[in-house]
């Protein structure tokens, strides 16, 4: 099953990502090319078979409710693009 | 021994000489900051250099020494794959999205060889965000095969494993989620541990595929990567995925002898995709184990031939999720001047990630879509449990499973990056492991086309200590792991 | 509302667990800090990190299972749902889908007709919360601040078994008081940790399958539950008479319009793609772990309401009032404990002056500036005739006041009830004898004149008398 441009487009924006003119064509190619590969699939007979989420058969561990983590916003800070009194800036966002 | 031939000796070996008082740390340090100098401008194994931190940490860990306080990597040399994040130090994961990235954290991996007294040289390059097995999808360009610089050195830790096969570090970590710690260790004549799935913490390893993700090691002996995963193993409260389970001394175990050890084979491992001379020298490594007193017999994996497309099935879901966290908002690349926030998001996200990250993205947000979801992403789980079962049921009859570690020694650059399923089947021997969470390591068993051939071992959960010996003893017999590539001996 | 048309609601409510850490990283919960100061590396999504599932969180959600009468799910299962959007740091919210960790509860409620009703709620699961967005003073841009991500929240699903705003609203009070009586939520609305998404739809009367619904989302208060549902309700029935179809969609709550509106954008519909999270391993709860949390359970509102009516004879609607907060309880049941009073007695003074005095400063019962003792000391003097019941309500606000205990105002201001009968009896002569022709008037048969002299007696005294001594003594002297 090869997959269409404009399906290559609508999987892009759910994931945020650009794909430029000079790009989709060999996106759309290579994505049906993936797409067709995993399709294999189909063939294995999976009648009952429980699906595996994680490589090993154990249960999650709790933690104790307790604050270990003290304020670090200056240091995190360092890395983000646009701050300003502390909060972290994004384009206007348009409710 | 003189200080101009520390390079070619391995981790245990320097263990020794520093103890001993032959040389100290900062000689040694000192050394290989030189090897690179020399040799990593045309091998590209590296990212970032930290020189100055890494004669700082040399010169504590002789104090320390002399004060008789020494922890069991005491002033030992490494280098860490720039998927671990490192405190104070650029942490690229060869990503145009984290190009000027400084970690304010150490990654427990990390912290627990620092620890010890470990010495980081610098950090090494990669497939970008480790998705890739021939190290052209990083941002930095790809790394050269020491064997052969126009050659691919494998991925994604590719970096790590030149800069071992190179006589650069002893000893550097890498990821393994498809084969990335096992394929460039075969690609470049080093060892390579990819450790059961929970047994060295993943926090602070930046994730591809998390159900998949496990750090490991590349060394030039089975017996160095033993030291090593003593260090690194065992229970972090800070990964619900890591598992509570006694970390035993990987050392102790290495000198017993392989008489009556289970060898199994997978048939379809030999079959017509695979190399002619990559196949003869990993029968002739069989011959070599049957010889130390190891019992081979055939096992059927069924399922095998579908682990590559329940791998793209399941690693790009996974890494599409893992991936959203880099919006240009809180670290990373942020496009200029965006329109508005959506113009921020997809051209950031656009710019920050190359071709191959965005393939997986796509792919995985596909596959996870509605209406596909049950088809590809579910389907791929119930294969995955095949799969495991497959292994589970061949380990009630063998203690490891034998095989090549890749279809065919190592491959020129630009060869495979037209098409992506090539690349991709290149990882076919490897990616069982992952999907059921076993351990598995590559080990040098000769050479094809004059390229170093890995002979690929897996074991059932937690069999590492298993692994270990049987590589060990494998390389007490054979000197393929001393193979040292042309000007870099 | 048109008589044809029949309404269905289900709420989702969002209640934040009132614990010290996260769900998922050990950053302090507190309300109220600088902006991104309560956000670690966990919560701010830094490549890297995992999330780690706080005990205390897994403990309130089991009890609110047991609260509810629902069951407790031995496995549970996080998954991440994907979306984009600034104040969602990684790009999903971690939070439970396919098996989530509370199943098939249900709750009474007294629908409009004063029937016990069953709500059956649907599921319970955790999940982290998103920090917040700030648009003003910023110029260009919005500022995130990510203090409030990652702090747990129990998401509430009723079933789809609410017929009106008022039963939505009934229904939303009972799950604020039950959270609250287990101590799992502060339920504080203001600060945004009591919060639900309201589905609604209207069907004709006698139909078998549910109308198109919307959802509004994001309502904070109970009042506005009230009225968005409501203006939904016209409009979707305006819709549909005028032969329009309802629009699934989601909309928002106006309060200052008092209307809902479209939230509808441009962007695609979302599709979420929830997966197991692969950070996280199955939660498994022990049948030991559940007897355990049950051993803690308090007592439930609807037994101790029934104990209140039961025990202490309180009426109906008292006692649904006294039970409907934890803390108002307890504070009844001290001061019954310690005034031998009559328990109704007492309901009368919380639910009176007391509550009314609480409402006017806009203060919980936690806040109360009069302790149950001394209310208790306060009725206590009413019943020894120490006082009497008009010079309590005078005694009430004193010592709302800070004016002490009853003793003590009744002593400063010297409020204690004359009931020396000599005394009373002196200045009763004087009141008669000062008002000649009404004691002609009264002798004459006009015994409605008994309730004049009363009162002069009264302010005579500074109302101070007894005023039931005061009545006899008068009627044996106007003889």
């Amino acid at each position: 099953m090869s997959l269409e441009k404009d399906q290559v487009q609508h999987i892009a924006m759910l994931a945020r990502l650009r794909v430029g003119d000079d790009e989709i064509a060999d996106t759309v190619d290579k994505l049906s090319r993936i797409v067709d590969f995993v399709d294999q699939l189909s063939q294995a007979d999976t009648t009952d078979v429980v699906p595996m989420a994680h490589p090993l058969d154990a249960a999650q561990r709790l933690r104790p409710d307790v604050v270990t983590e003290t304020d670090e916003r200056d240091e995190f800070q360092e890395n983000a693009p646009a701050v300003s009194d502390g909060f972290y800036l994004v384009p206007k966002v348009i409710e | 021994m003189s200080s101009n031939d520390l390079h070619t000796q391995g981790l245990t070996q320097l263990a020794r000489g520093l103890e001993n008082g032959g040389f100290t740390a900062v000689e040694l340090v000192t050394a290989l900051l030189d090897r690179v100098e020399a040799h990593d401008t045309e091998l590209n194994a590296f990212i970032t250099v930290t020189a100055d931190t890494a004669l700082q940490a040399a010169e504590r860990a002789d104090a320390e020494r002399n004060k008789g306080e020494t922890g069991v990597l005491n002033g030992l040399p490494l280098v860490h794959k720039d998927i671990f994040c490192t405190r104070g130090v650029l942490t690229t994961c060869g990503s145009r999205m984290l190009e000027n990235f400084v970690s304010p954290y150490d990654a427990t991996v990390v912290e627990r060889l620092a620890g010890a007294g470990a010495v980081m040289l610098g950090k090494t390059n990669m497939d970008e965000f480790a998705m890739g097995s021939s190290n052209e999808t990083s941002y930095f360009g790809p790394v050269k095969n020491p064997w052969d610089l126009t050659c691919s050195p494998g991925g994604s830790s590719g970096g790590s494993a030149a800069s071992v096969a190179a006589r650069i570090a002893p000893a550097a970590t890498g990821t393994d989620t498809g084969g990335s710690i096992r394929q460039p260790a075969a690609l470049t004549g080093t060892t390579g541990l990819k450790p059961t799935y929970g047994r060295v913490s993943r926090y602070g390893m930046i994730a591809f595929a998390s159900s998949l993700d496990q750090a490991g090691v590349i060394t030039r002996s089975a017996e160095d990567a033993a030291l090593l995963l003593g260090v690194m193993a065992g229970f972090d409260v800070r990964d619900s995925t890591s598992i509570d389970h006694p970390v035993p001394d990987y050392l102790a175990g290495l000198g017993e002898s392989l008489q009556g050890l289970r060898v199994g084979i997978v048939r379809q491992h030999f079959d017509a995709g695979l190399d002619a001379a990559t196949g003869n020298a990993v029968r002739d490594a069989l011959a070599v184990l049957e010889a130390q007193g190891a019992s081979l017999t055939e096992v059927d994996l069924p399922n095998l031939d579908l682990s590559v497309p329940t791998y793209y099935v399941v690693a790009p879901a996974e890494c599409s999720s893992n991936l959203s966290r880099f919006d240009g908002i809180r670290f990373g690349h942020r496009a200029g001047n965006p329109e508005d926030l959506l113009d921020m998001y997809c051209r950031s996200r656009g710019e920050g990630f190359g071709a191959e990250v965005k393939r997986r993205i796509l792919t995985g947000t596909y596959v996870l879509s509605a209406g596909y979801y049950d088809a590809y992403y579910l389907k791929a789980q119930q294969v995955r449990q095949l799969i495991a079962d497959d292994f589970r049921e061949a380990f009630a009859d063998v203690d490891v499973i034998a095989g090549p570690t890749a279809p065919a020694p190592a491959f020129r650059l630009g060869d495979k990056t037209d098409d992506p399923i090539t690349m991709y089947l290149n990882d076919i021997y490897t990616i069982g492991a992952n999907l059921a969470g076993l351990p598995g390591i590559s080990i040098p068993c000769g050479f094809a086309s004059e390229l170093p051939v890995g002979l690929h071992l897996v074991g059932p959960h937690f069999g590492e200590e298993q692994l270990l010996r049987t590589a060990h003893q494998y390389q007490l017999q054979t000197d393929w792991h001393t193979r040292c590539p042309e000007g870099y001996a | 509302m048109s008589a044809a048309w029949e309404v269905v609601i289900g709420l989702e409510i969002h209640t934040q667990l009132a614990t010290q850490s996260k769900i998922f990283s050990g950053a302090s919960t507190a309300y109220g800090a600088a902006p991104n100061t309560q956000a670690c590396l966990v919560d701010l999504g830094y490549p890297g990190v995992l999330p780690v599932l706080n005990e205390e969180v897994v403990r309130m959600a089991c009890k609110f299972g047991l609260a509810v009468n629902a069951t407790v799910a031995p496995r549970s299962v996080f998954a991440r749902k994907n979306y984009f959007y600034p104040d969602l740091p990684k790009g999903y919210q971690i939070s439970q889908y396919e098996l989530p960790i509370v199943e098939h509860g249900e709750l009474f409620i007294t629908d409009e007709a004063g029937k016990e009703k069953r709500i059956g709620i649907t599921r319970a699961h955790l999940e982290e919360d998103a920090g917040k967005s700030v648009h003003e003073g910023l110029d260009r841009h919005s500022g995130i601040d990510l203090n409030r991500a990652g702090t747990p929240l129990l998401e509430i699903v009723s079933e789809p078994d609410l017929r009106s705003a008022k039963e939505a609203v009934a229904y939303m009070r009972k799950i604020h008081t039950i959270v609250r009586y287990l101590g799992i939520s502060d339920g504080n609305m203001q600060e945004g940790s009591f919060r639900c998404d309201a589905n609604v739809s209207v069907r004709p009367r006698g139909q078998d399958t549910f109308g198109t619904r919307t959802e509004i989302k994001n309502l904070n208060s109970f009042r506005f539950v009230e009225r968005a549902i409501n203006f939904e309700i016209e409009r979707q029935i305006d819709v549909l008479e005028d032969g329009g179809e309802v629009v699934q969609e989601t909309r928002l709550y106006d309060s200052g319009r008092d209307e809902t509106r479209s939230m509808r954008s441009k962007e695609e519909a979302n599709d979420y793609r929830y997966f197991p999270d692969p950070d996280l391993l199955p939660v498994e709860i022990s049948e030991e772990f559940i007897d355990g949390v049950r051993d803690t359970l308090p007592e439930l509102p609807d037994d101790k309401r029934h104990r209140f009516i039961d025990d202490y004879g309180v009426k109906q609607d008292d006692a649904a009032i006294l039970t409907a907060s934890r803390a108002l309880a307890d504070y009844f049941e001290a001061a019954v404990a310690a005034s031998e009073a009559k328990p109704q007695v007492v309901a009368n003074w919380v639910i009176g002056d007391l509550s009314g005095a609480l409402n006017k400063e806009g203060l919980e019962i936690e806040a109360c500036r009069i302790p149950a003792e001394d209310l208790a000391g306060l009725i206590k003097r009413i019943q020894d005739n120490t006082i009497s019941g008009k010079i309590a309500k005078e005694v009430f606000e004193a010592m709302w006041a800070g004016e002490g205990t009853a003793d003590a105002v009744i002593e400063a201001r010297g409020l204690k009830q004359i009931t020396d009968s000599s005394a009373i009896e002196a200045i009763v002569d004087k009141v008669i004898a000062d008002n000649p022709g009404q004691a002609e008037e009264y002798r004459a048969g006009k015994e409605k004149l008994i309730g004049f002299f009363v009162g002069q007696v009264m302010k005579e005294t500074g109302g101070k008398a007894n005023p039931g001594q005061v009545n006899a003594i008068l009627r044996s002297k106007l003889k």
